[in-house]
This record gives C-alpha cells, sequence and structure tokens, in this order.
C-alpha cells in the first residue's frame, strides 16, 4: 500500500453557480521514504494539491468536489475533524516557501519547535530534544540558537528552523512547497542537500513542489508536471528529464537557460497559462501547443498509461519533439 | 568612448548604535567598485543577497546617493549634480524593477503610467501624439495597444513586466539599469521577457546593467559578467569564458550550485558553508576567508586587490598572484 494516493481529485473556488475548477482529476501516488517532485507554472493547482494532503484548504472558500486522499490507507476527506488534527504533523508535515512569513515574530524559535512536541511527542518537550532537531537539520551552535528570534537569522537559517518543526512530530511525509524559492542558488543548495540526506537517514517520503526543474533532477525519484489543474505527465525522473513526451514539459524544459549553452535565443512557450475562469476547450494546452491538430481544440485527452510506469496527456506523444533547439538535447 | 565608467564607488549606509544613538557604524554595502559599460553593452552583475547588488545598481544611476567615487557617464560626473540637473539626465539612463506587482502605480492606466514618462521629459507635444507613442511602445514590447486603458492589476506577470519595460524605454535611454527583472516569473514567461529585452537591445542600442542571482540567465544575456561578493568585485571577465573556467573560489562554488536540468551531468559541488557576513563588520583580510574552502594564513590579514589574468579577465585572490 502506497503512503500516500491521490485518486482523481477534484476541487473548486467560486460560486456553484461559476465554479473554477482548480485542481481536475489529479491522481498522484507515493511510496514511503520515495520523494515525488510536482512541477508546473503559478497558477497551475500544485500548491493547492499539496495543501489538500491534509485538508488544509478550508471549505468554503474550496469545494472538495470529488475524488479520494488516501493517506496510509484512509480517507482524508472524510475524517472527523478529531483524527485530522492527529494526521497533521503526525503523519504529514509541511514546510513552505517563505520561512520568514511562517515563523511567528514574537516567540523564540526554541519555543516554537517545542510547541510542536509538546502536541506530539509531549514526554520528549525539552531543551535537550530541541538542540538535537536543530542539530540534526546543520544549525552551528544549536545551545546559543535556540534563543534567537527568527528576525535574528537568515532565510536559510530560517528554513533550516522551519524544516526542524516539521520534523519534531516525525512525519511519514513532509511536503515542502517551494521550500528555496525565496533564497540564494548557495543556500539552495544546501537546502535541498539537507533534504536529500534527512530522507535516507529517517526514511521519509518528501513531495516536493517546485517550478525550478534544476533542483528536481538532483533530489525526484519521480516527477510529475501539472498544466491548468490537471497532471499532464508522469514517471520516473530521469526518463522524463530525458525523454519528455508531453510538448509541454518539453517547452518547459528547453525555456530554461542552460549554462555553457551557446545559443542566441531561448525557446519559449507563446502566450501564458489560461485564467482558470476560461480554460480552453478540449486539451488545456493547445492554444501554446506548438503540435496542435484540429482535434486537440475538442477532444479532452486522457492521461494514458506507457510502459515503464510513465503516463502522458497527449495523444501525439510519439510524434517528434518540436522543442528540441538545433544543437543537441541537454 | 564608455557610455558608463564608474571610478571607486563607495555607498555606506549609517546604522545607529547604543544608547541614545551615539557612536555610529555603516553598512558597507557597495566599498570600491570600479567598472566600465560601452553603448550597446549587456554586464551582468552577480552574487548571494546581501552582497550589495541591488545598491550598486541603484547607485550608477543615482536612486542611492554615493558616498565616494565616481560615476561618469557620457564623460559626465553625475555624482555631484544638481537635483534639477540629474532629472534631465534621467532620460538617458531608466530602470526596471524586480517586483512587476509592486513598482506600477495602481491607480494609473497604461497610458498615464507611460505617458507620464513622456510628460516629465516634455517628448510629446500633444496628447495625440502621446497616444500614438504610447501605442508604439506598447507593440514594441509584445502588448496589444487597445490594453492602454487598462489598469495593472489586470495584467499577468509577464505583461506587467512588459509595461515596466515599455515604460523605461518611453524616453529613449542609453542604458537601462535591471535589477533582478525576471526572477519573479516563471521559466516560460521568463523566456519570454530575455528574448524581448535582447531585441530591443539590437533594435535600438540599448546598453543593460543586468543584475541577477541566476548564473545562467546572466551568462546568456551578458557579454561581460562581473561577480560580487560583500561590497566589492571579487571577479570580472567575459561572459561565456568566465563561466567555463572560472577562477575565484566564490564564483566557482556560486557556478557549481547552478541547478542543472540533466539528471546525467556529473559535476561535483562546492557546498559553501554559512552565509554572507555582516556588511557592517566585513571579515578582515579577505571577505571570503571565512567560507572559502582555499583559504591560507595570508588571507585573513591582507586584502586581496584586482588583478588582470590573461587578456580579458581580472579577479581578486591571492590564489593568482
Amino acid at each position: 500500500m502506497p503512503l500516500l494516493e491521490i485518486k482523481n481529485l477534484q476541487l473548486e473556488f467560486g460560486t456553484v453557480d461559476r465554479p473554477h475548477r482548480v485542481v481536475d482529476g489529479v491522481s498522484l501516488k507515493l511510496e514511503a521514504g520515495k520523494t515525488l517532485c510536482l512541477v508546473g507554472e503559478s497558477g497551475s493547482g500544485k500548491s493547492v494539491t499539496a495543501l489538500s494532503i491534509a485538508k488544509l484548504l478550508p471549505s468554503p472558500p474550496v469545494r472538495y468536489v470529488g475524488g479520494e486522499i488516501l493517506l496510509e490507507g484512509r480517507d482524508v476527506l472524510k475524517m472527523p475533524p478529531g483524527e485530522l488534527q492527529k494526521i497533521r504533523g503526525g503523519v504529514v508535515s509541511y514546510v513552505f516557501q517563505e520561512p520568514g512569513a511562517s515563523l511567528n515574530p514574537v516567540f523564540r524559535i526554541g519555543a516554537q519547535i517545542k510547541e510542536s512536541l509538546t502536541y506530539h511527542r509531549p514526554e520528549k518537550a525539552n531543551d535537550a530534544e530541541v538542540i538535537r532537531l536543530l542539530k540534526l537539520v546543520g544549525i552551528p551552535a544549536p545551545e546559543m540558537r535556540l534563543k534567537n528570534y527568527p528576525h535574528e537569522m537568515s532565510g536559510g537559517m530560517q528554513q533550516r528552523v522551519m524544516i526542524a518543526m516539521a520534523l519534531a512530530s516525525q512525519p511519514k511525509l513532509l511536503v515542502a512547497d517551494e521550500p528555496t524559492t525565496a533564497l540564494d542558488v548557495t543556500i539552495q543548495a544546501q537546502i535541498i542537500e539537507l533534504l536529500q540526506s534527512l530522507c535516507e537517514q529517517l526514511g521519509m517520503a518528501v513531495l516536493l513542489i517546485t517550478h525550478n526543474l534544476g533542483i528536481v533532477g538532483d533530489i525526484a525519484d519521480d516527477l510529475a508536471v501539472m498544466y491548468a489543474g490537471q497532471i499532464v505527465e508522469v514517471g520516473p525522473v530521469r526518463d522524463v528529464l530525458k525523454n519528455p513526451l508531453h510538448p509541454y514539459t518539453q517547452a518547459l524544459i528547453h525555456s530554461v537557460p542552460k549554462l555553457g549553452r551557446d545559443v542566441t535565443r531561448l525557446t519559449t512557450i507563446p502566450g501564458t497559462v489560461p485564467n482558470l475562469g476560461s480554460i480552453p476547450s478540449g486539451c488545456r494546452f493547445h492554444p501554446r501547443c506548438p503540435k496542435a491538430q484540429p482535434p486537440c481544440s475538442t477532444e479532452p485527452p486522457e492521461l494514458m498509461t506507457l510502459a515503464n510506469s510513465r503516463q502522458v496527456r497527449c495523444p501525439l506523444w510519439d510524434s517528434p519533439n518540436l522543442n528540441q533547439p538545433a544543437n543537441g538535447s541537454l | 568612448m564608455n557610455l558608463l565608467e564608474i571610478q571607486n564607488l563607495k555607498v555606506h549606509f549609517p546604522v545607529r548604535k547604543g544608547l541614545l544613538g551615539r557612536g555610529k557604524e555603516f553598512v558597507h554595502a557597495v566599498d570600491g567598485v570600479t567598472f566600465n559599460i560601452a553603448p550597446g553593452e549587456t554586464l551582468g552583475l552577480v552574487g548571494e543577497s546581501g552582497c550589495g547588488k541591488t545598491t550598486l545598481g541603484r547607485a550608477v544611476i543615482q536612486l542611492v546617493p554615493s558616498t565616494h567615487g565616481r560615476i561618469l557617464f557620457n564623460g559626465e560626473d553625475i555624482s555631484r549634480l544638481s537635483a534639477t540637473d540629474l532629472r534631465s539626465r534621467r532620460q538617458r539612463f531608466q530602470m526596471i524593477f524586480q517586483d512587476p506587482y509592486s513598482s506600477l502605480n495602481p491607480r494609473l492606466t497604461v497610458l498615464e503610467c507611460i505617458g507620464e514618462a513622456l510628460d516629465i521629459h516634455r517628448l510629446a507635444p500633444d496628447r495625440a501624439a502621446r497616444r500614438e507613442r504610447v501605442d508604439k511602445l506598447l507593440k514594441d514590447v509584445g502588448l496589444d495597444p487597445s490594453h492602454a486603458d487598462r489598469y495593472p492589476h489586470e495584467f499577468s506577470g509577464g505583461q506587467r513586466q512588459r509595461i515596466g519595460i515599455a515604460r523605461a524605454l518611453a524616453v529613449q535611454p542609453q542604458l537601462i539599469v535591471c535589477d533582478e527583472p525576471v526572477s519573479a516569473l516563471d521559466v516560460s514567461v521568463q523566456a519570454q521577457i530575455i528574448n524581448l529585452l535582447k531585441d530591443l537591445q539590437d533594435a535600438h542600442g540599448l546598453a543593460y546593467l543586468f543584475v541577477a542571482h541566476d548564473l545562467a540567465v546572466v551568462e546568456h544575456i551578458s557579454h561581460r559578467i562581473l561577480v560580487m561578493y560583500l561590497g566589492r568585485i571579487v571577479e570580472e571577465g567575459e561572459s561565456k569564458s568566465l563561466c567555463r573556467s572560472p577562477l575565484h573560489p566564490y564564483t566557482r562554488s556560486l557556478l557549481s550550485a547552478v541547478p542543472v536540468v540533466d539528471p546525467d551531468s556529473k559535476r561535483s559541488r562546492i557546498f559553501l558553508a554559512g552565509d554572507v557576513p555582516s556588511p557592517i563588520h566585513p571579515p578582515s583580510g579577505c571577505p571570503f576567508h571565512p567560507r572559502c574552502p582555499m583559504a591560507e594564513g595570508r588571507c585573513k590579514t591582507e586584502v586581496p586587490q584586482l588583478k588582470s589574468i590573461g587578456s580579458d579577465r581580472t579577479v581578486a585572490c591571492h590564489l593568482f598572484p
């Protein structure tokens, strides 16, 4: 049984008359101890999907229209509030994008980590355990640091504190929503390295949400690409990055500037991510797709399962890659 | 002749310490920087947050006053001009900001926002000419002229950044300082904006000072790159050669930290321990020595000077005599 299984999840915002379906039929599977990356542009629904795993989005405004979120085999969407509270932190913990905004500015970081321990492991709610956690996330001189307020730390250190806090409850799944977007590249490399080593040490599963394709290859086992509320491609990370099948994945990979490559123009994706109020008919990517054929604008494609556990939502997946720049592959 | 010459520029901000604000200390945001930009050239400026790159970009066009040094724009020192004189010179140098959400006035339509720049420098004789010029500018940056009567909130991030670019272009500048113009955008949109900036450079002969922390983007758009650490330049060179064979240990670790999409790339990561030190009390000697994997004895005491290595590279490091 997988640790997390999302089946055909459907979420809506807006009024009942004019619903905005932000997540439309998303299915994902994550085994214990594995790392899954969810990639997509802003507005693709990746954060909303991640937040719904612990049912963190209040309803209303959001409506859970359909689907199941099975965490250790139990459906989160049908749990009573008391049980949900145990899942939050106990099974799944979160690390968010802006550590500065997630930490409480008026409490010392030691106290904030201890608060998490009091809820989940009251017998361990002491300074020694806080120091152990701070050491685990690589904060130097933890005995001194636990008396710091968040503003006395740099962004990278704050993010380490957030991770320590998430680990305090010993979760089986860590959901990291753009954990490095607000950080410098050097610090980003440190945090990704830290997540990777924690994953190995603690046997924890990680769901990493990012729009940075560069960090995906370093950390993930599997990769899922989202576009306008749907999964368009899933597969083992190496295969997807090496041989992307969906035109959107291909375009996304090729629009990233690469070091040491002599190209005069970057490949772009024309247009912008569609507004959720006006999702295109047929394939949602067809107005921006270089391969689009007449049927693409009318027939919504299904997510097809291919060999070696890959899935792609495009009937033209085996036609040549038009986004490939003339001078070679990655 | 160079369009812009910066000579030993320093920007220090006072911070008050102690009881009743006695005992002044200074943040050494920019600490003795010298460089040139030729007409039509793109100079990339990279470094971690807190290294002073944004302050340097702003000081170059006098949005923050400089403490010391000369800023020669077309041979004239703009750091000593009166406010009125400086305002008239601003037509020649403009800025594009990082956050397209906060750098546009939400109460002005696109026409008013771009038209304001034309009015200040008296570039449009009447309303019809103003409108015509705004329409042309919107077309140049890839927007529809019919969008001129809309407000900023009706646009996406990428479109807003295009409006910011049109506003900077309106006064026909020779130099545009781009402060992280794409870091708030999605990759696909980022590529569109970078291509647009390149096209505009070719069409109008613009020079850019391109400030960013993403080395892959900077390498792509720049002719030359400056690497900055704690207010100083640590390495300067032609962009391709600098990225292919970085010399300064800081440049090397910065390059090795850039994420790469290719899962097969075999790179050895040089992890930088810790964070950028405080610019109030910069470390003695080489400012990079506490984090440098190759630091030796004299790095702690002697400040390394920028030295030329080969034809087109300068580096400030004791490892390169």
